[in-house]
This record gives C-alpha cells, structure tokens and sequence, in this order.
C-alpha cells in the first residue's frame, strides 16, 4: 500500500511540486522572517556589546517622561556635573567621565542637504579622546568652540573632508564648525550599528546638545582592579541615593539591544502575516491539486477499493502523499526562507550604514516553523479531497460511474454560517467591544468571511461565470471555453477564491489607505487656512525642524497676514503621559485651523497659563481656572492654570503651552510653519522669499497646499506600494492555482479535446477556448476580490470614523486595473496549458485508454 | 450471519431472490427481476445474456459492489446483503477476487508489484509456494519487473488474473476478461482461468457475451430481462450459440 501510494506519488511528482509551490513561498516567509530577526538580533546584540565595551558601570538619571514603546527614545534628564566628582569618590572607581551623548546632531552634507541614518541615532557627543574602541583617523581632536571631528562613516555620508566648514544643526539652528578630525572604530569599522556621531568640545556638546552648561547625559565609570561591574553599580547606586539609573555595561548593551528587537519583531510579525496570506492562497491551490487528482484517479482508487484497500487506507494514502508533498516543501522552503533571510539581512546591513552582520544563524524556530507550517497545511487542505477520495465506490473500477454532481446546498449553508461568522468577529473587532483582543478578533474575521465567501463562490461561480463568459460567446471556442469553466463549479470556485483572496487585501488596504489620504487632503484644503506650509519629511526617530527666526521674519514679508510655528512634545500632564503642542502665535488657532472656544479665551496665552481642547478637558477632569502640573522632555515640572478650551478636532493637539515652554521640549525648535496671506497676496511672490530665510534649515522646505499634500499622502503611498508589492506575490501564487486548474482539465479532457480537433476545431481554436476558461475565471476571482475586498476597507474606514477618516474613497481606477490584470493574469495563466492542449495528438486522444 | 451447514455449504456465491431496482418514477429501470442462483464450489460458471439483460448487474450485485433492492446474496458463509463499508471492505479483501474487461492495473507498480497489491493493501504475505505456483501458471516469471505499458494486452490480462489468485479467494468475479483481447490471448487467458478451477479448485463466476468464451466454462446461465431463463452444463460454443439465438426470440424461450 506505501509502496502504491509512493510509486503514484512519483509518477506526478511535477505536478505536486507545482502546488507545493504555494506552500515553498509561505515556509519561505516564516523561516526568512525567523533568520532575519535572529541574524540582525546578534548583530545588535554585538554592535552594543562593542559600544559598551569599556564602560564597566554607567550613571545616567531617570527620563523626565518615559515614553511608550513606539514613541522613540525617550531623552534623559542631564546629569549635574558635580555627580561625576561624586561618582569618582565611590570606593571602586577607577575613573568617572562624564559624556554627552545626544541624539539630534545633524550634519549639512557638501550638497547642502542634511545627512540622515534612517533609523540609528545621530549623536552629538562631547570628545572624550582616543581610546581602544575610538581612534583618530585623520587630523587631531577638537580644541576650540568652533572645532568638530565626525566618525568615518558620516564622514564619507556627507562627502566632507578634514579643514572643510560643515553646518550642523542641533537644538540650536545651523552653526558652522571645522571639521578638525575623523575618527574610526576598533576593528576598522566606520561606523557602530550605521550611527552618525559629531564630537564637539565638551562646553559646546554641552549647550547644544543638552540646552544647559555643565550637565552630561552620563557618567561612564571603569571600575578599580579587581572590583566586579555588579559590585561597583550597587555601591554607585547607594552612594547617588535615588533617581538615577546606575548598569553595568553589559545591563547597557542588552538594554539597547532590547529595544531594537522590539522593532524587530514587529518586522517579523509583518512577515509573518505575509507568510500567512501566501500560506491561505496555497491552501487553496493545494486543496484544489488534489481535488482534481483524485477525481483523475477514480478509477485507480476504486481498483483498490474492489482488491479490498478500506477507506481508511484510501485516505492514508492521500494523506501521506500530502505529508510527502508539504516535507518536501518544508525542507525546499525552508531552504529558500534561509536564503532569504540572509540577503534581507545584508539588505539591512548595508541600509543601517555598515551594520557588521553577526554570522548567520537558523534559529530552531525558523526549523519547527516552516515544518510545523509546511505540514500542517499541506494536510489540512489534502483532507477533504482524501475524503471524497474514500467515498469512491469500488464499483467504479469496472464502469464509468458519472459521479453525480452533489448538490452545493451544504456547502452553501456552510459558508453562509462561515461568512456570518466572519462577519459577526468584524464587526465586534470593528466597533472596539473586543478589548484586548481587537487585533486577533479582526484578523480572525477577515479569515472567516474569506473561506466563507469561497464557500459560497461555487454557488455564486453559476450566475456570474455564464455571465461573465456571455462576453466571449460570439465564437464557438468562447463559447466551449465559457461552458467549460462553468462545468465543474466547486473547481472554478476555489481556483477564483485564491485569487480573490490576494485582490481583496489588495484592495480593501487600497481603499483604508486612499480613505485616509481622502481625508487629509479634504482637512488640509477645507480648514487649514494657510497658503503656504514649512515642513519636511521625516526619516528617523526626530521631526526636521527650523530656525525659529524664521517665523519672525516671514511675518515681515509683504502679503503675508499670520504666521504660525507649531512645535510639539510628549509630556507628562499631572502624570499621565500626553502629546503636547505650543504655537509660535496662539492667535492661529482660531484664524488658522478654525477652533472654536468652548470655554475661557483661546485667543491669547500667558507664560504660566494653557489651553487643553474640550477632550482633554473631559478626560483630565479639568475646567478654566484649574491648576495642571506638566513635566517636558527637559526642565522641572511646572503649574500651568488653564485659561480656556477649545472644541478638539483633527486639527488641534491635546493641549497647548506658551511659546515661552518650548525651550523644554525634546526638539526646541518649530516644526511645522504655516503662512496666511493677506487677501490679494499671490503665493508665487511670497514663497521664494520664504525660501530664501530657510537657507540655513535645510531640513524643511515651504510648500504650497498642493505640495503639502502631496508631501503628507507620500508616505502613505509608500506604504501602499509596499503592501501591494508583497500581496502581488499572493497573487502569483493564485496564478500558479490557475495554471494547475487547466492543466489538469486539459488533461482529465484529453478524450474530449481530441474529439473535438478530431470534428475539425483548429488548434488556434482550441488554445483560444483554453485561454476563454482562464480568463474567465480569473476575472471572476479578481470581481470577486474587489468586492470583498471593498467591503472590507469600507467597514475598516467605517470603524475609523472617530480616527480621523471620514471619507470613503473607493478606488475605482485601482478595481478596474485589477479587472483588467485579471484577464491579463488569465491569459497568461493559460498559455502552457492552452499549448499543450493544442498539441494533443487527435488519435491518441481518441484511442485513448 | 452464517448459512447452515449442508448442501448449501457447497455454494461459493448465491443470489436468493434478488430484486434490482434503479432510478424512480418514469425513470425507473428494473434490472433485476427475483433472480436466484447458486454458484457451485470450485466450478467455473458464465453467465450470458444480451445487453441490458442484467448480467453485469447481478455480478455486481454477487460481489457486493452494488446493493440489492430485494432478497439476498451471500459468498461462501458470509450474507452480503446488509454489510456496512467495513464488512463488504473485509469481504473483498479476503474472500473475492476480480478481473475486468479494462486489466486495470496500476500503472506505476511493476507487475509483481501489482500481483501482491491485494496482499499488501490486507498486510498480509504471499504464501511462497502458492505465489510459484501462481507465477509459472500465468508464465509470466520473466515479466515480473515489467510496468503494464511494457506488457501486451494478454500479458497485462494474466497478471490482472494472478492478482486475482494470488489471494485465494472464495470466488473470483470475471468481467468480460476477454472483451479487450484478440483470440489467441483471449483462449490464453480463458485456458488459465479453467485450469485454476481444474487444478486448484478455485470458484470462478464469469460475465461474457462471447459464447466461445462462455464454452470454457463448465456451466453457463442465460439472463434475459433481468432473469434466469436458461442454463447449459457442459457447454458448447455451437449450444451456447443456439441458446442465445432463442434468446433473441422471446417468444419462444421456455420458461
């Protein structure tokens, strides 16, 4: 029996790899997902390892406000310079340095632009000499105020040399240096995990990157010989008494580390939920291979039967080919998974500045996973077809039994209910009853409605397959090509619901985004009242910012009427953690993003008073006249009395400070502007003089409404791309679906194929009928695909509303490219099969068998 | 579940009464009308008739392939009638064997790979000697690691028939074995399956339409509209030949 299944297995071994394609690609996604985590995971963990190497204890004071796990680095509070003479006088201490080392120091390449890292920090730091980590490479050290040196790498960046004047940016606007040195890393690295880093004179790093004198942002503490880190750190940490965070070096390391992980596997949930997509489409195409090969098989299966096999040796047999199948595809994936995971990680390396790569590992959970995953599925989707399989009567090895069609009333209840079901966790995930579980509950539903709605296509497949193929009825092929993907509903229905599957993400993250990028354009035009907006786009973990002088003389151009700088800060309100903004001119939150008071004034704002917006009001429990304690990124605590409210919209921000605060907020510098002109102004007179004051904050640029917009809707482009790129590789999957659909009717119709060349159909004829089912079937799939798939946006954007998205937009240029992809796909789907069926051999055909 | 012991022992298969039934309404297809028959321990039995007169259906029926409308069928001391899929599943493994008109063999398996499928499929071992004598019986023992398309029609017959044996059962069920072969293999094939009732007393019922086939058997029954209406012991092809030529004249079959 093992040996017939094996034999059996071999004899179509091309055919079965073709579907375990499907289940390739998914192993592939989870194991590479698995190898690129582990592999950047050491790597970090190395880089900090080195970072931290010659610090044996480190000091630094508690973050005036901790930031949650995706709002950035949190910036920690200056250390007192006397610390580091106390630190120094703890029994164990070798020698206490102080440091600064503060992210935000950007360099202004020879281009003029600013260099940014795309992730790693930009550090400003104070030059603390060679040592055996740091060494100069060119020049010497920093001695005047208005001396920096620069790593190698950010260097090389900026394309500056030593003796060149650079500008660099910091909490204060531009300011020029000379670059008096380069220094390199041990082991003739560049750069350490990809960071820029700009050594000032420690005075200047002092005022620039931490807005004090004489504060460090650490202490860096060698230990005495003989003293162990731990002991030192519990003796530092006694002796300093509470508020600081004293760690050992390697505490240091690992918490750096830590805290990129974090972002890593949020990567790595992203991969997976792609693993995810491809593994559901290839279940499908699995489910469908083997439907198709055991309807091929009857008259083999039921020998069996007669010879005495029990169902349940028919669905052993079935089964094991599935187990084989999905092991082979598990190893060939995994295989694949690994290959991926290490040219991401090199990708990922060389996009982090020279990250030095750990050596490559395969975690165990990269090896159980694409196992686990590969078998799983391959089984799950071989067990209906192993059933069907059992219940062939053996007395169809001696007469060609029609299997009568069953009737789809089962399975279109069944997929009633799944889609009900689907729609039921939608709608609870949607509408936010689901609590913590909101995430999964959504998820889960969108996998319900789509194995419910494939449920429900065979019935579906009827009306809208004859319809659909009513098009191509002008000719005979069409028409048999029609009448042919109308044949076997439950077949055509599956191939299309692969299909549907990759559209309808597609689509419905299509028309959330489009929504969102429809809303903010519509805010931006309707209610902002400004022509012109200074901004820039975002690459690290800091807005771009500029010169506040700017606004002051931008108000001095003729034509312009109001001008508003908008700074903002994560801040700690009467303890609760919450978003703050302050404007350069409160007057524009009235005039300019059309606020309305709803209590007190909001047109103007003492040093010591604020304005929260009617929300806050609500949630703080505060009214006009009550005192709030507000912690900045910097600075003490202060009492601020509120002076009014005002109604929230998506245009204001939580609360608003004087300008007065801003001083003590984590970047001190505007960043956004926004320009009214007065009536009769024409922007084009306005917007190059606004320009031209922006020549030394090359971070921003001014932009006219339209640029704005586009400028804000980019990222969510970049986005969409993104997504649509790695769901198109759903969508080939369910061309590969396609493809073994007809290549094996072709070949389960080779009688009827023949017999039709035999009558005189043409083989240009027969290649045209093959080529009508593919589309067919395909542009069923993608219909399919756009309307769940805009259903499902239009319940997320529904679910939104509160969020911001008001307006559903649906793309109806987007659905008809997919339509049109989707005859594309099917034409394309059917050239190897329409081929092979024109070759047919018209006799062999008929004396078939 | 089982039969008496006694002159009813000696029957290999029996149909008591057999009503066959197909469709309903206007549709309705009677194809067996209370047939009943016995089928003789080692002897080799045909069974003839023209097409639509029930022939295949009652064998069918016999082997538990098809279920009956009325009455019953039993092999050996088994009542078939009545089994659930496990029951008729044990059935075949172990006590009928077939060979169709269509060979059907697995094209994949060798054909000594396709002579031990049945044993395999059971789990059980060829009896070693039995498996000999079967082999040299069909003259197949240079053949044996042959796939089917590298045999001829005849030789994929005679593997299909040793499969049949190799397992002993109580009675081989033949579906015109000879329908897809010229002569000589036929008479071939035909010689085989006598022999094996001769020599090895083994049960064999026939369906054929070939009245020289049917002279190979030693007892010929003539269906006609879903019933019995002659039998030949000893047959001829020219008194097979006769018999079905009245059959063709309803009017003068004796009933």
């Amino acid at each position: 029996m093992f040996r017939a299944t094996w034999k059996s297995l071999l004899a179509r071994k091309v055919r079965l790899i073709l579907s375990g394609l499907a289940v390739v690609l998914g192993v592939m996604f989870v194991s590479g997902a698995f190898v690129l985590t582990d592999t950047l995971g050491r790597s970090f963990d190395q880089v900090f390892a080195d970072a931290y190497e010659g610090i044996d204890v480190n000091v630094a004071a508690e973050p005036k406000v901790t930031l949650g796990e995706m709002e950035g680095e949190p910036v920690g509070a200056p250390v007192p310079a006397a610390l580091v003479e106390k630190v120094r006088a703890v029994p164990g201490v070798a020698e206490a340095t102080g440091v600064v080392a503060a992210d935000g120091a950007r360099l202004i390449g020879s281009n003029g632009k600013v260099v940014t890292s795309f992730g790693p920090p930009q550090l400003g730091e104070n030059w603390l000499g060679e040592s055996d980590l740091v060494t100069l490479r060119e020049g010497r050290e920093p001695r005047a105020d208005d001396e920096i040196v620069v790593n190698a790498a950010l260097a090389q960046a900026a394309k500056v040399k030593v003796g060149d004047r650079v500008g660099v940016l910091t909490l204060e606007p531009k300011k020029e240096f000379t670059l008096v040195g380069v220094f390199g890393y041990s082991g003739d690295r560049d750069s350490i995990g990809g960071a820029n880093e700009i050594a000032f004179t420690t005075p200047v790093a002092q005022r620039l990157m931490l807005g004090e004198p004489d504060v460090f942002t650490n202490i860096n503490v060698t230990a005495a010989d003989g003293v162990a880190d731990e002991t030192l750190r519990d003796d530092v940490a006694r002796a300093l008494g509470a508020g600081f965070q004293v760690k050992t070096g390697e505490q240091m390391s690992a918490d750096a580390a830590e805290g990129l992980k974090e972002g890593l596997s949020f990567f790595n949930k992203v991969l997976l939920g792609f693993a995810a997509v491809a593994l559901l489409v290839g279940t499908f195409l699995i489910l469908n291979t083997f439907s198709i090969i055991v309807a091929q098989r009857t008259r083999e299966l039921a020998l069996m039967r007669a010879i005495g096999a029990s169902g349940r040796q028919i669905i052993g047999s079935v089964v094991l080919e599935a187990v084989a199948v999905g092991l082979i595809a598990s190893v060939l994936g995994l295989a694949a998974g690994i290959g991926v995971g290490a040219l991401l990680a090199y990708l990922f390396g060389k996009l982090a500045g020279g990250l030095s790569l750990a050596g490559l590992g395969v975690p165990a959970a990269a090896v159980i996973g694409a196992f686990a995953v590969g078998l799983v599925i391959t089984m799950i989707a071989a067990l209906l077809p192993a059933l069907r399989a059992a219940r062939i009567p053996p007395i169809a090895a001696m007469q060609d039994v029609a299997t009568p069609d069953r009737p789809l009333t089962k399975v279109t209840v069944g997929g009633a209910v799944v889609t009900a079901i689907g729609a039921a966790l939608l709608f609870l995930g949607l509408s936010g009853n689901a609590g913590d579980n909101t995430l999964a509950t959504i998820l889960g539903g969108v996998l319900f409605a789509f194995i419910g709605v494939a449920l429900l296509t065979p019935l579906i497949s009827r009306p809208v397959v004859s319809l659909l193929g009513a098009v191509f009825a002008w000719s005979v092929p069409g028409k048999l090509g029609r009448l042919n993907s109308g044949r076997n509903p439950r077949r055509t229905a599956i191939t299309a619901a692969a299909l549907m599957v990759g559209i309808a993400l597609v689509t419905g993250v299509t028309v959330i985004l489009d929504s969102a990028k429809g809303s903010l354009s519509a805010l931006v035009e309707d209610r902002i009242k400004a022509e012109l907006v200074i901004s820039g786009a975002q690459s690290g973990p800091r807005p771009p910012s500029f010169d506040p002088a700017v606004l002051e003389q931008a108000a001095r151009i003729p034509g312009v009427q109001l001008v508003d700088g908008e700074y903002g800060d994560m801040a700690s309100i009467d303890g609760q953690r919450t978003w703050v903004g302050a404007s350069s001119n409160v007057a524009a939150l009235e005039r300019m993003f059309g606020a309305k008071a709803v209590a007190g004034d909001i047109s103007r704002l003492g040093p010591e008073e604020m304005l929260v917006s009617s929300d806050t009001a609500k949630s703080r429990n505060v009214s006009v006249g009550s005192q709030v304690t507000v912690q900045l990124s910097r600075g003490e605590a202060r009492t601020y009395t509120v002076s009014g409210i005002y109604e929230s919209s998506q245009l204001t921000n939580p609360a608003v400070l004087p300008p007065q605060a801003t001083k003590d907020f984590a970047v001190p510098q505007p960043i956004q502007g926004f320009v009214q002109l007065a009536p009769g102004a024409r922007v084009a007179d306005v917007q190059p003089q606004l320009e031209r004051l922006l020549a030394d904050s090359p971070e921003v640029s001014v932009a006219d409404r339209d640029a704005f917009i586009k400028q804000q809707t980019s990222q969510v482009d970049t986005l969409l791309t993104m997504i649509q790129i790695l769901l198109a590789l759903a969508i080939v999957i369910a061309v590969l679906g396609i493809i073994n659909t007809l290549a094996l009717s072709v070949l389960e119709r080779t009688r009827e194929l023949g017999l039709l060349r035999a009558i005189g159909l043409r083989r240009a004829q027969t290649m045209r009928m093959i080529t009508v089912e593919a589309v067919v079937i395909s542009i069923f799939g993608a219909l399919l695909g756009v309307v769940v798939g805009t259903g499902l946006g239009a319940a997320v954007v529904e679910a939104l509303k509160d969020e911001g998205i008001t307006d559903l937009i649906l793309p109806w240029g987007q659905m008809a490219v997919f339509l049109g992809l989707a005859a594309i796909i099917g034409v394309i789907a059917a050239v190897l099969p329409a081929v092979r069926a024109a070759r047919i051999n018209v006799l062999g055909a008929i004396a078939h068998d | 579940m089982t039969a008496t012991v006694g002159r009813q022992a000696q029957a290999a298969a029996r149909a008591n009464d057999v009503w066959k039934v197909y469709g309903s309404g206007e549709a309705q297809v009677v194809a067996l009308r209370g047939v009943s028959a016995e089928f003789e321990r080692g002897r080799f039995t045909a069974i003839m008739g023209p097409s639509g007169s029930g022939k295949s259906t009652l064998m069918h029926c016999l082997a538990g392939l098809d279920s009956v409308t009325r009455g019953t069928v039993a092999i050996g001391e088994t009542t078939v009638t009545g089994l659930n899929d496990a029951g008729l599943t044990k059935l075949r493994r172990d006590k009928v064997g077939f060979i169709f008109q269509q060979f059907n063999l697995l094209p994949t398996l060798t054909a000594q790979e396709n002579i031990l499928l049945p044993l395999s499929i059971a789990g059980r071992k060829p009896d070693p000697a039995w498996y000999d004598t079967v082999i040299d019986t069909v003259g197949l023992r240079d053949r044996l690691g042959h796939r089917p398309s590298q045999l001829s029609g005849g030789q994929q017959q005679r593997v299909a028939c040793a499969r049949a044996l190799v397992a002993r059962p109580e009675v081989i069920f033949a579906d015109e074995p000879t329908g897809n072969l010229d002569s000589r293999s036929g008479a071939e094939v035909l010689n085989f399956l006598r022999n094996s009732v001769r020599e090895h007393g083994q049960t064999i019922v026939m369906v054929t339409h070939d009245p020289t086939a049917a002279a190979y058997a030693d007892r010929v029954i003539f269906l006609a509209d879903g019933q019995i209406v002659s039998e030949l012991i000893e047959p001829t092809a020219d008194t097979v030949l006769d018999t079905m030529k009245k059959l063709d004249t309803p009017a003068e079959v004796a009933r």
